[in-house]
C-alpha cells in the first residue's frame, strides 16, 4: 500500500483529486460552461473539416499578418476571462457590507484580483499590442515580413502556452493569492505553499520568453528592413513607437525573467534571496520587479500613442502636427521610464532624498506626454475631422487619459503618495490610464486596421454603441474609486464595515455593467460585420484615405505584402506617392523570396507548456522529459535548412491581375 | 499563362526597389547581438543581487573560508583559452578550411567541458562542507550567479556539438558560417561575463 502511494506520488507529483475544485460551485459551473463551449467549438471545426486548413494556413503560418491576427484573437478571448474576474470583484464589493460577506470567500477573491491583473496585463494588453505591431509595422515600413518569421510564430505560441497555464489554474489547483506582482515573503514557500504562485511563475516565464524574442525580432525588423529611402525620421509614427516599445521589451523583460527565476529558486531549491531570515532581502524583489514593471507600463502605452497619432492625422486629413517632437517625446519617455520605478513604493522606507529624485523624474514624464497631447490637438485644429469610430475612440482617449495623467502626477508627489498608497485612488488611476489609454487605443487600432488585415470594415453603428458604453461605463466604474480612495479605502478588500461607502461601490458595479454592454456590443460588431461583409468590403485597399505605406497595397495584403518594394522619398510615403500621381505597377513582376511555414513553433511551445505544468505540480520525471524534449526538438529544428521558397513571378502576376480587375470594376 | 509571361517580359515599373534580397538572413547577427544584450541584463540582475546580498553570511562561511583561488585561476584559464581556440576556429572558417575549423571547435569544446567540470567539482565541495545555496543569502546569490554562467557554458557546449555535426554534414555553407559567428559572439560574451565573475565574486570576495 505504501509503495503504491509512493508510486502515485512519483507519477503525479503533488497533483491529486483534491486539486480539482469540485467543492466550489462557481468553478464547477464555469467549467461546465467552458467545457460545453469548447466542445462545441472543436466539434464545429471538426464538422466543417477545418483542422487541416487551420493548421496549414494559421497555426504553422510564419506570415506576420496572420500571426498578428492570432495574437488579437488570443487577446480578445483572454479579455473575456479578465473581465469576468473584474465584474465578479465589482459585484462582491457592492454586496459585502456589514453583516453580508458577499458571495466570494476571501481566498477565492484573492485569486480573482491576482488573476485579473495578470491576465489583463500579460494576456490581454500584451498580446493585443504585439499583435497590432505584427500586423501593421512590417506593412508600414514596406517589408515582406519580419526579420525572423519562424521566431515570430514561436513567440506567439509561447504566449498561448502561458495563457493556457493561467486558464488551467482555474480548474486544476488554484492561482496565486498574492496580487499581480507576487511580492515575497507572501509569495514565498512559507506563506504560499500551494501551486498558485507556481502557476504565476511558469505562465509568466513561458509567455515572457515569447515576448522577449518578439521584441528582438521587431527591433531588427525596423532597423534592417525598412524600404529604401525610409530614413529613421521618415518612419511612420506608429513604427517609431513600436521601435521604442520593443527596445523597452528587450531591456526590461530579462529583469522579469531573472527575478522570477530567483523567486522560483526560493520556492523550489530553498535559497534565501527574498526570505526574512538567512540574510534574504524581500525589498530586492520589489525593486527588481518594478525595474521591469514600470517600463512595462510604457511598453503597453507607447504603441497606442502611435495608433492615436496615425488615426488623428488620417481622420483629420492632415499630416501629423509636430512629427519630430512626437518622435523625441517618445524617445524621452522610453529613457525616463527606467528612472521612475521607485515611485511604486515611496512608502517602503527609501528616505526623503531618494523619494524626491524619483518623484521629480516621474513628474518630468508628464512633459513629453503633454507635448504629445498638444500635438494631437493641433493636428485636429483646422482639420476636417471625420468622426468615424477610430476617431471617437481617440477623442474618448484624450478626454479620459488626461485625467489619468493628472492623477498620476498627483501620486508622484511623495507626501501625497503616503496618503494614497495602496488605496482605491491608485486603482482608479492605473485603470484610468490603462483603459483610457491602452484599451481605447486598441479599439481605435482594431477599427482602423481591421479593413486592412481582413478586407472589410467593421460595422460603424455597433462600433459607436460599444464606444459609448465603454466610455460611460469607464467613468461610472472608476470615478467612485477615486472618491473612495481619497476617503482612505484600501485596495484588495473583499469586505467592508462602513455602510456609508456602499453606494459608491454600487455605482462602480453599475459602471462595470455598462462596460459589459460595451464588450458585448464589440462582439456584436464583429458578428454583424462578418455577416454583412459583402456590403462592408473594401476593394481599394485605402479605405480611410491613409497616409502610410500599409494603405498602398490591397486589403487584405497578399502574402508577399508588396509586389514591388516601394521607394520612399517623404514622411507619409503613401500620401506623397498619391500626390505625385502614383500608378500601380501591372507588369514586370519578379519572383518573391518567402519563408516557409513550420510546425516547430507549436511543438516547442507545447513542450514548454508541459514542462511548466510538470514543474508546477512537482512531477519531476515529466519536467525532465519535456525539457530534454524541448532542447532536442529545438536542435532537430536547426537541422532543417530548407526554410524558404520563391513565389513565382507568374503567381505574383496572377494575384496582381486579379486586383487590377477588381479595381477596374470599382472604377 | 501567356498573359503572365508577357507581363514578366515587360520592363519593370519605375519608382520601386527591384533588387530582391535574401532578407531574413541579413539581420541575424544584429538580432543575436540584441539578444546577448538582453542576456547581459539578466546577468546584471544577478550581479546586483550578489552586490546587495553578497555580504549576508547569516553566520555561515564567507568567501575567505570557501574560495580557493588556485582552482579558480585554473578554471579561468580554461575559459580564456577556449575563447582563443574559438577565435582560431573562426579564422580557419574564414579560410574555408573545414577540417581545421572542426578541430579547433573540438578543442574549444574540451576546454568548455573542463571549465564546467571544475566548476561542478567546486560546487560539490562547497555543498559537502555545508555551504550549499540554502545556507545564506550570500551563498544563494553566489551559486545562482556562477551557476547561471555555468549553465550558459553548458548550453554553449551543446550548441557547439550541434554545429560540429552540421558543419560535418553540410560544410562551411553561408548558413553554418552565420551560426558559427553567432556561437562565437555567445562564447566570447560568456568570457566577458566570467571576467566580471572572477573579479567581482572571487578576487574581491577574498579581499573583503
Amino acid at each position: 500500500m505504501r509503495d503504491n502511494s509512493e508510486l502515485i506520488h512519483f507519477i503525479f507529483g503533488r497533483l491529486t483529486w483534491a486539486a480539482i475544485p469540485f467543492h466550489v460551485p462557481i468553478l464547477v459551473y464555469t467549467f461546465i460552461v467552458v467545457a460545453i463551449l469548447g466542445i462545441a467549438l472543436l466539434a464545429t471545426i471538426t464538422w466543417m473539416g477545418k483542422w487541416g486548413y487551420l493548421w496549414r494556413e494559421w497555426f504553422t503560418s510564419v506570415d506576420h499578418k496572420k500571426i498578428g491576427i492570432m495574437y488579437m484573437v488570443l487577446g480578445i478571448v483572454m479579455m473575456l476571462r479578465g473581465f469576468s474576474d473584474a465584474i465578479m470583484m465589482r459585484l462582491q464589493q457592492a454586496m459585502a457590507f456589514g453583516g453580508s460577506t458577499g458571495y466570494l470567500p476571501p481566498e477565492h477573491y484573492d485569486q480573482i484580483f491576482t488573476a485579473h491583473g495578470v491576465i489583463m496585463i500579460f494576456f490581454v494588453a500584451m498580446p493585443m499590442v504585439v499583435g497590432l505591431m505584427n500586423v501593421v509595422m512590417p506593412l508600414q515600413i514596406g517589408a515582406r515580413d519580419v526579420a525572423f518569421p519562424f521566431l515570430n510564430n514561436f513567440s506567439f505560441w509561447m504566449t498561448v502556452a502561458g495563457a493556457i497555464l493561467v486558464m488551467l489554474s482555474l480548474f486544476v489547483g488554484e492561482f496565486a493569492r498574492t496580487g499581480w506582482l507576487a511580492y515575497p515573503p507572501l509569495s514565498g514557500i512559507a506563506y504560499s505553499p500551494d501551486a498558485g504562485v507556481d502557476y504565476y511563475i511558469w505562465s509568466l516565464q513561458i509567455a515572457g520568453v515569447g515576448t522577449l524574442l518578439s521584441g528582438v525580432n521587431m527591433v531588427v525588423t525596423i532597423i534592417k528592413m525598412r524600404a529604401p529611402g525610409m530614413t529613421l525620421m521618415k518612419m511612420p509614427i506608429f513604427t517609431w513607437t513600436a521601435l521604442c516599445t520593443n527596445v523597452l521589451i528587450v531591456a526590461a523583460f530579462p529583469v522579469l525573467t531573472a527575478v522570477l527565476v530567483l523567486l522560483s529558486l526560493d520556492r523550489y531549491v530553498g535559497t534565501d534571496f527574498f526570505t526574512n531570515d538567512f540574510g534574504g532581502n524581500p525589498m530586492m524583489y520589489v525593486n527588481l520587479i518594478w525595474i521591469w514593471g514600470h517600463p512595462e507600463v510604457y511598453i503597453l502605452i507607447l504603441p497606442l500613442f502611435g495608433v492615436f497619432s496615425e488615426v488623428v492625422s488620417t481622420f483629420c486629413g492632415k499630416k501629423l502636427f509636430g512629427y519630430a517632437s512626437m518622435v523625441y517625446a517618445t524617445v524621452v519617455i522610453t529613457i525616463l521610464s527606467y528612472l521612475v520605478w521607485l515611485h511604486h513604493f515611496f512608502t517602503m522606507g527609501s528616505g526623503a532624498s531618494v523619494n524626491s529624485f524619483f518623484g521629480i523624474t516621474t513628474m518630468i514624464i508628464s512633459i513629453p506626454t503633454g507635448a504629445k497631447m498638444f500635438n494631437w490637438l493641433f493636428t485636429m485644429y483646422r482639420g476636417r475631422i471625420n468622426f468615424d469610430v477610430p476617431m471617437l475612440w481617440t477623442m474618448g482617449f484624450m478626454f479620459t487619459f488626461v485625467i489619468g495623467g493628472m492623477t498620476g502626477v498627483l501620486l508622484a508627489v511623495p507626501p501625497a503618495d503616503f496618503e494614497l498608497h495602496n488605496s482605491l485612488f491608485l486603482v482608479a488611476h492605473f485603470h484610468n490610464v490603462i483603459i483610457g489609454g491602452v484599451l481605447f487605443g486598441l479599439f481605435a487600432g482594431i477599427n482602423y486596421w481591421f479593413p486592412k488585415s481582413i478586407g472589410f470594415r467593421l460595422d460603424a453603428f455597433w462600433g459607436k454603441v460599444s464606444f459609448w458604453f465603454w466610455l460611460s461605463g469607464f467613468w461610472f466604474a472608476f470615478m467612485p474609486l477615486y472618491i473612495l480612495g481619497l476617503m482612505g479605502v484600501t485596495r484588495r478588500l473583499s469586505h467592508f464595515d462602513d455602510p456609508s461607502l456602499q453606494i459608491w461601490f454600487q455605482i462602480a458595479a453599475f459602471g462595470a455593467a455598462l462596460i459589459f454592454l460595451g464588450i458585448l456590443a464589440f462582439l456584436v460588431q464583429i458578428y454583424v460585420s462578418i455577416r454583412n461583409r459583402d456590403s462592408l468590403r473594401d476593394h481599394t485597399g485605402d479605405i480611410w484615405g491613409g497616409r502610410t505605406l500599409e494603405w498602398s497595397t490591397s486589403s487584405p495584403p497578399p502574402d508577399y505584402n508588396f509586389a514591388f518594394t516601394p521607394l520612399v522619398h517623404e514622411l507619409d510615403a503613401w500620401a506623397d506617392m498619391k500626390q505625385r500621381g502614383y500608378q500601380r505597377p501591372e507588369q514586370g513582376f519578379l519572383p518573391i523570396h518567402m519563408p516557409k511555414n513550420t510546425g516547430a513553433g507549436v511543438i516547442l511551445a507545447f513542450l514548454a507548456m508541459v514542462c511548466g505544468f510538470a514543474m508546477i505540480w512537482h512531477i519531476w520525471w515529466m519536467a525532465a522529459a519535456s525539457f530534454i524534449g524541448l532542447i532536442a526538438a529545438a536542435i532537430v529544428h536547426t537541422f532543417n535548412y530548407n526554410r524558404d521558397f520563391h513565389i513565382p513571378a507568374a503567381e505574383v502576376a496572377r494575384i496582381e491581375d486579379a486586383r487590377s480587375r477588381l479595381l477596374a470594376q470599382q472604377a | 499563362m501567356t498573359q503572365a509571361t508577357d507581363a514578366m517580359n515587360a520592363p519593370p515599373a519605375q519608382g520601386f526597389y527591384l533588387t530582391e534580397e535574401h532578407h531574413p538572413e541579413n539581420g541575424t547577427m544584429l538580432g543575436f547581438w540584441i539578444y546577448l544584450m538582453s542576456d547581459c541584463l539578466l546577468f546584471a540582475v544577478l550581479f546586483a543581487m550578489y552586490g546587495v546580498l553578497g555580504g549576508n553570511y547569516a553566520a555561515g562561511p564567507g568567501p575567505k573560508d570557501l574560495f580557493e583561488l588556485p582552482t579558480v585561476l585554473l578554471n579561468t584559464s580554461m575559459l580564456l583559452l577556449s575563447s582563443i581556440t574559438y577565435g582560431f576556429a573562426m579564422l580557419e572558417m574564414a579560410r574555408q578550411r573545414k577540417g581545421a575549423t572542426l578541430l579547433w571547435l573540438a578543442i574549444t569544446g574540451c576546454f568548455g567541458v573542463a571549465f564546467v567540470t571544475l566548476e561542478l567539482t567546486e560546487f560539490a565541495h562547497f555543498i559537502h562542507e555545508g555551504a550549499g545555496p540554502q545556507r545564506s543569502a550570500f551563498l544563494s546569490s553566489f551559486f545562482t550567479l556562477v551557476g547561471t554562467h555555468g549553465l550558459h557554458v553548458t548550453f554553449g557546449i551543446i550548441w557547439l556539438v550541434t554545429l560540429m555535426v552540421q558543419v560535418t554534414q553540410r560544410g562551411l555553407s553561408p548558413e553554418n558560417m552565420r551560426r558559427l559567428s553567432c556561437l562565437s559572439l555567445f562564447w566570447h560574451f560568456l568570457d566577458v561575463v566570467w571576467i566580471g565573475v572572477f573579479t567581482f565574486v572571487y578576487l574581491m570576495g577574498v579581499l573583503r
